[in-house]
């Protein structure tokens, strides 16, 4: 079992590259699984200098209903800013938003950042010092504190209970 | 009956491309701008690579191709938009609204 762990310190990641790469040569032949599977047993060993600290994946499922989640929210408020560019006569209020965050994990906030980025109406902009608010631009804003609670219920607390953090 | 699917997403994919890029020569300043290629994209993108794999699919080879590129473009958007975002905030480019402090 240790050396299982020692061999593939990062199977999630191993099982990632494994994929990707038959991904990517669109096939399962068993060559290129063979050589897929060594990719993805030398990268993580390759690179695990440049590994921050391991962050364990508590959640398995409730992750697949958040990538799902995520999903539905892109389509649905792409749509709506779709609506917002289209309406010529709407004056839009844009604003900047100061986030406080729960998760002070640097991976877990990368997770939150990139999914407010890939909500359409918000952009990550910057997060500050020691990792407590996020500073967010928003296209248009009826109620900053509204906003805050939404991303709060329905990105945040899902990330924070994935990660255990 | 395929080509039809193909079409409806081929044609919500590029109305939303679309969108996009009146939003872009439509809103009023940098940051708001932003919003476009972050957006758009993800779902004019998704759209079209729906299609695209409906296509191949449908010419009896699997292609699964476009799942990576919805990965590495959900991957790579967030980055670029948050530098794009992060140097203008720098710069102290111009904006509809009140800029917050740089040190924030």
């Amino acid at each position: 079992m240790k050396l299982l762990k020692r061999l593939v310190p990062h199977p999630i990641f191993s099982l990632v590259l494994l994929v990707v790469w038959l991904l990517l040569n669109n096939t399962l032949s068993a060559g290129h699984i063979l050589l897929g599977s060594l990719i993805a047993l030398i990268l993580p060993w390759a690179t695990a200098g440049f590994w921050a600290e391991q962050l364990h994946l508590h959640k398995p499922g409730l992750a697949m209903r958040f990538l799902l989640l995520v999903l539905w929210d892109i389509t649905v408020a792409n749509i709506q800013v779709a609506k917002l560019i289209l309406n010529p006569r709407r004056k839009l209020r844009p604003a900047f938003i100061h986030y406080p965050l729960e998760i002070n994990n640097d991976f877990a906030i990368t997770v939150l950042a990139a999914t407010i980025s890939l909500t359409p109406g918000t952009v990550s902009i910057d997060v500050n010092g020691d990792h407590s608010v996020l500073l967010l631009h928003s296209l248009d804003v009826d109620d900053e504190d509204a906003l805050i609670a939404e991303i709060k219920a329905r990105y945040e607390a899902p990330i924070k209970e994935i990660f255990g953090c | 009956m395929i080509d039809i699917i193909i079409s409806i997403f081929l044609i919500i994919g590029a109305g939303f491309a679309l969108v996009g890029s009146i939003g872009l020569i439509r809103l009023p300043d940098f940051y708001t701008r932003l919003h476009g290629p972050t957006k758009a994209t993800t779902l004019g993108l998704g759209a079209l690579l729906i299609a695209s794999m409906i296509y191949f699919s449908s010419r009896g080879e699997t292609s699964l191709h476009e799942l990576l590129v919805t990965m590495f473009l959900f991957m790579t958007a967030p980055v670029s938009a948050h530098l794009l975002a992060k140097a203008a905030l720098h710069l102290r480019v111009r904006s509809e609204v009140k800029l917050p402090r740089c040190d924030e």
